[in-house]
């Protein structure tokens, strides 16, 4: 969060030897401007192709002699309709929510406690606990899916979403620790050494001082975890069965994919579809995501 | 921390509930407040983590239970053709992606470093492929790939009259598995980028002041000030790329399943062939457990190949 306040600053700074550097227009035009441009256009390019092709009806999704490929001559619903309708999308889409949901709640609990005992409350070996909830995060879920589906087995709730819920924070825990230890360091001791005189008790002082505090901190680590639980495949492909339990990337995958012939215009509706959340509160956070990414990076 | 121990007995005189006096304890507090994150943890990381080396020295099946067999798996995963196969491109994918989003996504952090009108919205803009769900993205490469409707075929062929044939993007191994490094790269690089320009900000001006009143070009500026002054944070990125690039599924899973003729088996679609769709817990664990020596060998390599660049620049890069 000390990125947003800082950038202008050093962005200024920053000013006076780019001046310095780039004298003419067109070098400027040549070496900035038309990389940034393809960059751009490259990066979006997939997202633009997924939009128009969910609006393009089948006669010209097959048919780029006639049609020009890269627009749309007559729109159609057609293809979310489909969707909607006669798949279980809405259903789906349901499911991701609940779990993205469920497991952003219990994360942001969880780490919240942690991250305040080991900032905090400052016991001996905090340093440790912290660096082993850091090392966590670098255990990739694909060497963890096998044994843990067999674990979920064992606790009764394969094909239950319940499962993700619980299972989805062992990658979300240790980045939201990580990121509100961080957080809770920027903010004053002083403010909870006040307190402790006036004779609040440490959880008055959690509730009433530092989480107010740490209110940026706490959506930072709430929208990423939201976005890592939307986005996460392989153990939602890997412990959910049944057609009606499944997120909205692995239903698409493997309810929408069906036979030899792909129904592109059905599958990209689906696609665009299940981008659309987390691009909107992606829209409305960007700051916050910028900060917690480059925050995470930099601590 | 004397204010906690002068605290505790003036807080007990004033609130006398034990409970509030309890939670006012601070090993118990601190107890309590790591239970939660601990305790899922241990038992959705850590437990999992052991019983998977477990489970790689069995035979265990889906619905029967393994008993030890000790390095057979292994033995029989070193005379497996495709495992062998799966280790290559994984290594050969992590590589080349890896070189790729490096190296465009530190060209990109560059030109982001500059200033120019509406830059905050491309940021936000260029971070879209990395917000977007993968398999999401993945379906439209798939289709940006078909081998009859491919939208760069449509280009190379009717637009620009380069080539008089479609493009077989995922028909035969060799374009299939640089078609996936293309799309792992397009995902990879928005996260490389911004976290590299996060970096390039924290640089003083002022350094580069001084070399350009030395007259250093803008290469030298780059050589000398701008690489060695990233290189922490260029270890940190390269490190967990790395991991995530290496133990790539969804991607691979998502366009190619394998295919063509299971050429384009990265070691995770492999154990999850063989250990979920197939049934065999067992050999998909020990597939899953031989990707740490190469995590491990690759997060060495990358963190203290590019740290000790740091420690023989000396400590004073703040």
């Amino acid at each position: 969060m000390t990125d947003i306040v800082a950038q202008p600053a050093t962005a200024d700074a920053k000013a006076a030897p780019d001046t310095m550097a780039w004298d003419s227009g067109l070098r400027r035009l040549m070496m900035i401007y038309l990389p940034l441009g393809c960059f751009v256009l490259i990066l979006l390019f997939p997202f633009y192709w997924m939009a128009i092709t969910s609006f393009k009806p089948n006669a010209e999704l097959m048919n780029y002699k006639e049609h020009n490929p890269f627009w749309i001559s007559s729109p159609t619903l057609a293809h979310i309709k489909h969707l909607l309708f006669d798949t279980a999308y809405p259903r789906w889409l349901w499911t991701t929510m609940l779990v993205a949901i469920g497991s952003t709640t219990l994360s942001l609990i969880a780490s919240t406690l942690a991250a305040y005992a080991i900032e905090r409350l400052r016991f001996r070996g905090s340093a440790y606990v912290g660096l082993g909830i850091y090392l966590a995060y670098l255990v990739p879920p694909s060497i963890l899916f096998i044994p843990l589906a067999t674990v979920v087995v064992q606790f009764g709730l394969f094909d239950s979403p319940l499962a993700l819920i619980l299972v989805y924070p062992t990658f979300l825990v240790p980045f939201c620790t990580w990121l509100l230890i961080g957080y809770f360091k920027s903010i004053p001791y002083e403010l909870e050494e006040c307190a402790l005189v006036d004779g609040a008790t440490r959880l008055q002082i959690l509730r009433r001082i530092t989480l107010p505090l740490a209110v940026p901190g706490l959506i930072s680590a709430g929208i990423f975890s939201f976005t890592l639980s939307w986005n996460e495949f392989i153990y939602a492909l890997a412990f959910i069965q049944s057609g009606a339990n499944k997120t909205v990337p692995v239903a698409i995958l493997t309810e929408l994919v069906t036979g030899d012939v792909y129904q592109w215009g059905a599958l990209m509706a689906g696609s665009l579809l299940g981008s659309l959340p987390v691009a909107i509160f992606y829209s409305l956070f960007v700051d916050y995501y910028m900060s917690s990414l480059t925050g995470a990076v930099k601590e | 921390m004397s204010v906690t121990t002068l605290s505790s007995p003036v807080l007990a005189q004033r609130q006398p509930s034990w409970l509030v006096r309890l939670f006012d304890y601070k090993p118990f507090l601190i107890v309590m407040c790591l239970a939660p994150a601990i305790g899922l943890l241990a038992v959705f990381l850590t437990y999992p983590l052991g019983l998977g080396i477990w489970l790689a020295f069995t035979d265990t099946t889906i619905g029967r239970k393994g008993v030890y067999v000790g390095l057979e798996n292994f033995q029989y995963l070193l005379t497996d053709s495709l495992w062998w196969n799966a280790v290559f491109y994984s290594v050969v994918y992590t590589a080349i992606a890896t070189f790729g989003k490096f190296a465009l996504g530190f060209w990109l952090a560059l030109l982001l470093n500059n200033h120019f009108p509406l830059k905050s919205l491309l940021r936000a803009i260029i971070l879209m492929p990395w917000i977007v769900p993968t398999v999401l993205s993945a379906l439209a490469f798939w289709w940006i790939y078909d081998p009859q409707f491919s939208i760069i075929s449509y280009l190379l062929v009717d637009v620009l009259h380069w080539r008089t044939t479609n493009i077989d993007f995922l028909g035969s191994p060799w374009p299939a598995r640089f078609s996936l490094i293309a799309a792992n790269i397009w995902r990879g690089i928005p996260f490389v980028a911004i976290s590299l320009l996060a970096g390039l900000q924290t640089i003083s001006p002022s350094l580069y002041e001084a070399a350009m009143l030395d007259g250093a070009t803008a290469w030298q500026r780059f050589r000398y000030i701008t690489f060695p002054m990233m290189m922490p944070i260029l270890a940190i990125v390269m490190t967990f790329s790395i991991i995530f690039t290496f133990t790539d599924f969804q991607l691979v899973y998502a366009i190619t399943r394998g295919g063509p003729g299971n050429s384009t088996h990265l070691l995770a679609t492999l154990a999850f062939q063989r250990g979920i769709a197939g049934g065999e817990l067992g050999e998909g664990a020990a597939i899953a457990v031989s990707m740490i020596p190469f995590l491990v060998f690759a997060t060495l390599f990358s963190y203290f190949g590019l740290a000790r660049r740091k420690w023989q620049q000396g400590e004073n890069n703040d």
